[in-house]
């Protein structure tokens, strides 16, 4: 199952690659005309450019599966996998925690939603969630900026680090690397913050529209119980699944913020190989960042089989 | 009399118009289409007349959003910008549509090992983080509205694929597909003849949908520098030079991302309206 999977991975990447009109070499050496003979002779073979699309396919894929990626084309021509390894882990933290606020503060506005059903509350909770979203995360996060930044001088809105700030204390540094990274954690949160607030909305209704629901209720438990211990339960299992699809597009989103606030994470990395038309590390990062995703699906199917009672015991 | 008359698409055009925020939606977007084409007629200013003598004027009567850092004004900018987004739109969604649909119609109706193919590359399609892949496929093309429009499509079919499956598995057992092939009618007439039609409901909404996506996409690449390319206006590139000129010109970044938001919410509201005004039972 996983297999084809990454085969197919691999192959639309290469697909990619290779849509171009011409040749990536030509591109390459008429964006810099002072390229010598022996660059052009190195991105030769590296693409093998002499032997026809399947075999070049088959070259590529045989050194990746030896996590050889090649070389980048930047000037400091170092292995496309350093500079990735370099970049990741900035970039899945700042993911990873905007994913548990997302979370934490998704489930409460839903299920508060759901309970007060068609009150003024959910309505307040409907317009913010169809207004989030709507809204374009660069276009907030530059009015964050100019507020934040500009305007009331509270927050740093470029890089994670101030000037000079090697030579200061573990703590200095760590609450100027928290400072650095407020705003676009908040900005990568909000991102996916409305959908699934809305999921988690639907999913309680359905589940407390339910039999069993009505039968707590009959037997008198306490309403909190009910939707904290009876209801919530059953209605997070849909929840899981749903993180496992926000995950492209939080890694993808992750482009625009990091571009955004100069965070040197695999976003800017990637858009800065785009601009440069760094071929290796463009393909690197489309192999790692849709491996990424698929991780991100396991354990999703896992937690759901955790979860699930059902599934554990091998009956669904 | 004529008014007792009742049809399916009557009924749902009268569920539709009771649904206030849909409805505003829909003028919202009639009104944005009618004044991008008569752009010429709502503004005496060009899009892309350079005036050195009034750079970066803040909003007034003579240029309500103020003008950008080449002196252009930006109510000017943004209304023929909506042309940029509406085509991106649509364009794009009807390359999904038509090729999810295309997609969903055979999986579903062939099964086996048809439907195995295509739905793994559905799969794998979905691993992608979509902006990648098209950041990565432009990067490779020299950057036009047609390219992006074409991309955007080719990226963002798999949903519409999917639900299509769906409804043609849950069609292609009923009576009518039965007696259409005892009558003798071929595979293809079978499919789009007699399935597709009934399969397209739930294609609208996500079209709709999609729309709204396709417009935030366009807007983040051109804001990225790699979209639409200047002078042509479209709400992603002015924003750019909003960000360059953030310090002293706020209008240049507040009126093109309120123009998206607005049209964004506009078409996510449509939206939601056809899907409750589809499926009665279904609410909020």
């Amino acid at each position: 199952m996983l297999v084809p999977l990454l085969l197919g991975i691999t192959l639309i990447t290469f697909t990619v690659i290779h849509l171009a009109p011409g040749e990536p070499v030509e591109m390459q050496t008429a964006m810099s005309p002072k390229a010598s003979a022996a660059s052009r002779a190195r991105l030769r073979e590296f693409y093998g450019l002499d032997k026809p699309l399947h075999v070049q396919y088959g070259m590529w894929l045989s050194n990746l599966s030896r996590l050889d990626f090649g070389r980048s084309f930047a000037p400091d021509n170092r292995p496309v996998l350093d500079k990735i390894k370099e970049r990741i882990p900035i970039t899945i933290s700042l993911n990873v925690i905007a994913l548990i606020l997302e979370f934490g503060l998704a489930l409460p506005i839903g299920i508060m939603a759901a309970v007060h059903r068609d009150t003024l509350l959910d309505r307040a909770i409907s317009v913010f969630v169809f207004v989030g979203f709507a809204v374009p995360t660069f276009w907030l996060a530059l009015l964050c900026m100019y507020l934040f930044g500009v305007k009331l001088g509270w927050l740093p809105i470029s890089g994670i680090h101030s000037l000079g700030s090697d030579q200061w204390s573990f703590w200095w540094r760590s609450l100027d690397l928290a400072r650095h990274l407020v705003l676009p954690i908040a900005i990568a949160t909000f991102g996916s913050l409305a959908g699934l607030s809305r999921y988690m909305r639907s999913t309680m209704i359905e589940v407390l529209s339910q039999d069993y629901i009505t039968t707590a209720r009959a037997k008198g438990v306490r309403e909190r119980v009910i939707i904290y211990r009876h209801a919530l339960k059953n209605a997070l299992l849909p929840v899981i699944t749903l993180l496992g699809f926000s995950l492209p597009a939080l890694i993808g989103g992750s482009v625009i913020f990091e571009t955004i606030f100069s965070i040197p994470g695999m976003g800017q990395l990637f858009y800065q190989g785009v601009m440069a038309r760094d071929y290796p590390l463009v393909m690197g990062i489309l192999v790692i960042g849709a491996c990424l995703t698929l991780i991100g699906n396991l354990l999703a199917d896992l937690c759901y089989a955790l979860a699930d009672p059902r599934i554990r015991h091998g009956r669904g | 009399m004529r008014d007792q008359v009742s049809s399916p698409y009557r009924e749902f055009w009268q569920r539709f118009a009771s649904n206030r925020f849909a409805t505003a939606g829909l003028v919202v977007i009639v009104a944005l289409f009618l004044l991008s084409m008569a752009a010429a007629l709502v503004t005496p200013y060009s899009p892309d007349t350079i005036d050195a003598w009034h750079v970066l004027l803040p909003p007034s009567a003579s240029h309500w959003f103020g003008t950008d850092e080449l002196g252009r004004d930006v109510f000017t900018r943004v209304v023929y910008g909506a042309r940029v987004s509406l085509k991106v739109g649509f364009v794009a969604v009807g390359i999904a549509v038509v090729v999810g649909t295309v997609i969903g119609l055979f999986a579903g109706f062939y099964g086996g090992w048809v439907d195995s193919v295509l739905m793994r590359v559905v799969d794998i399609m979905l691993c992608f983080p979509t902006f990648f892949l098209i950041l990565a496929v432009i990067a490779m093309l020299e950057p036009s509205i047609w390219y992006i429009m074409v991309i955007i499509g080719l990226t963002g079919w798999m949903g519409v694929a999917r639900l299509v499956r769906a409804e043609v598995l849950s069609l292609k057992s009923r009576d009518f597909i039965l007696a259409a092939r005892v009558l003798g009618a071929s595979d293809l007439r079978i499919i789009f003849r007699h399935i597709l039609p009934n399969a397209l409901s739930p294609v609208l909404v996500s079209a709709t949908l999609g729309v709204a996506g396709a417009i935030l996409t366009e807007s983040a690449l051109s804001f990225l520098g790699i979209g639409v390319q200047p002078p042509t206006p479209s709400w992603g590139n002015i924003l750019t030079s909003g960000k360059d000129y953030i310090e002293f010109a706020w209008w240049l970044s507040l009126f093109p991302g309120v123009a998206i938001l607005v049209t964004v919410l506009s078409y996510n509201l449509v939206g939601e309206g056809i899907r409750d005004a589809l499926d009665p039972r279904r609410q909020g």
